[in-house]
């Protein structure tokens, strides 16, 4: 299926512009452009590379290695993978329902993650745009003037971060590529020390989440024009549901929603997600475009993360966040907000319920508890589904009777986002691109826009505004008419 | 200076008769790096990291029997420099990937690493192709890992006498084969209560469905190194 600026109906009589960021790590991504004479916008696409070596590399491997090995997938949210591969294996060593232990101590894990990579996304790689305009002097638009300019702000970002971090050592036994989860449990509890340790600063990290929220709010709605049209497009959308309706971050069933919020589907098993979920495979593109089976390639294309979970929920079940919650969705009148910008907003709701849900579990005695694993009947299939701080992420794995791995299907969130970060694109494309030079506000913005989204495609080792890219402008035989680089020191230049 | 004598970087080290230099030094404290050597075994002489200068000359030390009066250079920074390029060796001639490894903490060759002051594997990775055997039902065969010191052969040999492994090939072809028809570790008797299930220093024999149910902090090597370790086991 095609969409509006998808494909031009005649690309060989245009001007091709490509925008690539070159960078190393993570994922990659392109962006091309095709315009006429008249410097009309007929084609915009994101290309993203997607790392799929992994699914062939793990085959023959022991389904108990997984959740540990899959952490290499992943620079910025390790602990996703390991947790949502654990849930599949769970289901492999037959462990229909953790201990309470086991199970709180992996969502403390998890809502550990959630609070460093909202952290991370939200003050090291948003902020500088936000605070100081998406056309700042780029030299400006950094974490170390954030610093400067906003000393308390930053100190709070880094130490919302280092929390999150301090969590996930606690419980996964290192800050990067632990081992905590283990089919069937958790191999460690956390200790009444190691709670206390802990408990010394959950109440800051409650309170400045808090602050973060309504920052994010306050840039939001300081320019409520520019910032709802940015980007602008609507889509269904998609996430784990707890039974009650509450916003579950780390288990539940699949809930999906169209544009203007009317079910179509909900409390769907995830292990029958391949029932509702397809993938589609475009030729342009190496990553496929997952959709909503019922509602067909056209029309059945949706968004996850942050923003499509506040949505989508009925309710949080921590006070604070949930109280954002009600602020937030007030602005929609009555309708899901789609404005990609507004992820921002949604994800500090959500790293306030991390906040919240961390300081509950640290009281809770049964995360000091011994019994950490269960086993029962080995099945040769597992699906494990959780809510990964980007998005939905599946992992679905076959074994056979050694034990052996024989199939893995990973969907992760940038996936999910295919389409939508696209959408995003174009729609900045069109609102932005001014004539067929390459400016540099054009590639700001539509770095912009995909961060929106996924802090790994605008490459989280690069720091905000230093984002290498190439913007090549290209006629109807591929001759370069113009090139503009931007380095990974954030210089600017012309290379024809 | 009693006949039965030898002198370690300069300590006088008392030997029993049939000694190797390894066991008089063990039994003195004196600890000498070593991979393929286990006390309980006959030694084998593969790894060469234990490789000390007697006289003057270069020699295995778990396998020259002690003589007298011999004069034994151990710990020098040349010996050591040549056990880290020994121990690189290892590493890039397999398939080791420590972070995802479940023998990862309790790894005898990544514990050498760090004794040793390995800092990166320095040579070209090998990646060599080698085979995982998970057709018996407790007990996974991942050569990937394996660095031939042949632990396993001795063990199966020599305690469980079932000799459930081999040794084919030569050179960089060399690797561990499995006594049966198939030449699979399914068809043998080894059962995983035996002595060769549990001897391997890295992660090449695994106990099936137990892996990273240590946590990180309790492994053993996560407080102590290996020679904390090897003079803890030999009573020291
Ligand atoms: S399998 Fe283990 S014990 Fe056997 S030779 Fe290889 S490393 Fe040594
Ligand atoms: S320990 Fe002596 S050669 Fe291996």
């Amino acid at each position: 299926m095609t969409f509006e600026l998808e494909t031009a109906k005649e690309p060989e009589k245009l001007k091709r512009v490509v925008i690539e960021p070159v960078s190393r790590v993570e994922g990659h991504g392109k962006v091309t452009i095709l315009l006429d004479d008249e410097d009309r916008v007929h084609q915009v696409r994101l290309h993203i590379v997607e790392f799929r070596g992994f699914e062939r590399f793990i085959q023959g491997r022991p389904y108990w290695e997984v959740p540990v090995m899959v952490q290499r997938l992943c620079g910025i949210c390790p602990v996703s993978h390991h947790l949502v591969a654990a849930k599949a294996m769970d289901v492999i060593v037959g462990a229909k329902q953790l201990t309470p232990t086991a199970e709180k101590l992996r969502r403390l894990m998890h809502y550990g993650q959630m609070l460093q990579s909202h952290a991370l996304h939200f003050f090291h790689l948003a902020s500088p745009d936000l605070l100081f305009g998406f056309d700042s002097d780029i030299a400006k638009r950094n974490i170390v003037a954030v610093v400067e300019a906003y000393p308390e702000i930053a100190k709070q970002g880094v130490l919302l971060r280092k929390f999150g971090q301090e969590v996930i050592r606690l419980t996964a036994g290192k800050r990067v590529h632990g081992t905590g989860a283990i089919p069937g449990g958790m191999n460690k509890n956390l200790s009444r020390e190691e709670r206390e340790i802990l408990l010394k600063d959950i109440y800051h990290m409650v309170a400045w989440s808090r602050d973060a929220v309504h920052l994010a709010k306050k840039l939001y709605t300081d320019d409520m024009e520019r910032n709802t049209q940015f980007g602008y497009f609507r889509s269904n959308m998609l996430g784990l549901i707890r039974a009650d309706g509450a916003l579950d971050l780390y288990h539940g069933g699949l809930r999906a929603r169209t544009e203007t919020g009317e079910t179509i589907f909900d409390h769907v098993d995830y292990s029958h997600y391949s029932d509702y979920i397809n993938e589609e495979v475009k030729s342009w593109s190496y990553m496929k475009f997952p959709f909503i089976i019922s509602k067909g390639t056209q029309d059945g294309w949706y968004k996850v993360g942050p923003l499509a979970r506040i949505n989508n929920c009925d309710f949080i079940d921590t006070p604070l966040a949930e109280t954002e919650r009600r602020d937030f969705v007030a602005y929609g009148h009555g309708f899901p907000i789609h404005s990609p910008l507004a992820y921002h907003w949604a994800r500090m709701i959500e790293m306030l319920h991390a906040a919240e849900t961390i300081k509950d579990l640290l009281h809770d005695d049964d995360v000091s508890g011994n019994d950490l694993m269960v086993k029962g009947e080995k099945a040769l299939e597992g699906v494990g589904v959780l809510e990964a701080p980007r998005g939905t992420l599946f992992h679905h794995y076959r074994i056979d009777e050694n034990d052996q791995v024989t199939m893995a299907n990973l969907i992760v969130s940038t996936t999910s986002n295919n389409h939508a970060m696209n959408e995003a694109v174009r729609q900045v494309a069109k609102q932005y691109l001014d004539g067929h030079t390459v400016t540099e506000p054009l590639l700001n913005h539509i770095e912009v826009a995909i961060r929106a989204f996924d802090p790994c495609l605008s490459c989280a080792t690069h720091a905000v505004g230093k984002m290498p890219l190439m913007v090549e402008i290209l006629d109807a035989e591929g001759r370069a008419l113009d090139r503009v680089y931007k380095d990974g020191a954030g210089e600017v230049g012309c290379a024809v | 200076m009693s006949d039965n004598t030898i002198t370690i970087d300069g300590q006088a080290v008392p030997f029993a008769p049939g000694q190797t230099i390894m066991e008089a030094a063990m039994a003195a404290g004196v600890y000498i790096p070593h991979l393929c050597h286990n006390p309980e075994f006959t030694p084998h002489g593969s790894c060469k990291l234990c490789t000390v200068t007697v006289n003057g000359r270069n020699a295995a030390s778990c396998t020259m029997p002690a003589a007298p009066g011999m004069v034994v250079q151990n710990d020098t920074e040349e010996l050591n420099a040549n056990r880290r390029a020994l121990t690189q060796m290892l590493f890039v001639e397999g398939n080791h990937v420590c972070p995802f490894c479940e023998k990862s903490g309790n790894c005898q060759l990544q514990a050498m690493g760090y004794f040793l002051g390995m800092m990166d594997p320095h040579y070209d990775q090998f990646y060599p192709p080698r085979d995982v055997d998970a057709s018996h039902p407790d007990i996974l065969l991942d050569l990937n890992r394996c660095i031939l010191c042949e632990l396993c052969v001795r063990a199966s040999r020599d305690v469980d006498g079932k000799n459930v492994f081999g040794v084919t090939g030569r050179g960089p072809h060399t690797r561990i084969t499995v006594n049966s028809a198939s030449g699979r570790l399914g068809d043998t008797d080894m059962a995983v209560t035996d002595r060769a299930a549990d001897v391997c220093p890295v992660g090449a024999i695994l106990k099936k469905r137990h892996g990273f149910e240590v946590p990180i902090g309790q492994r053993t090597y996560d407080h102590k190194t290996i020679k904390d370790v090897h003079m803890e086991e030999a009573g020291k």
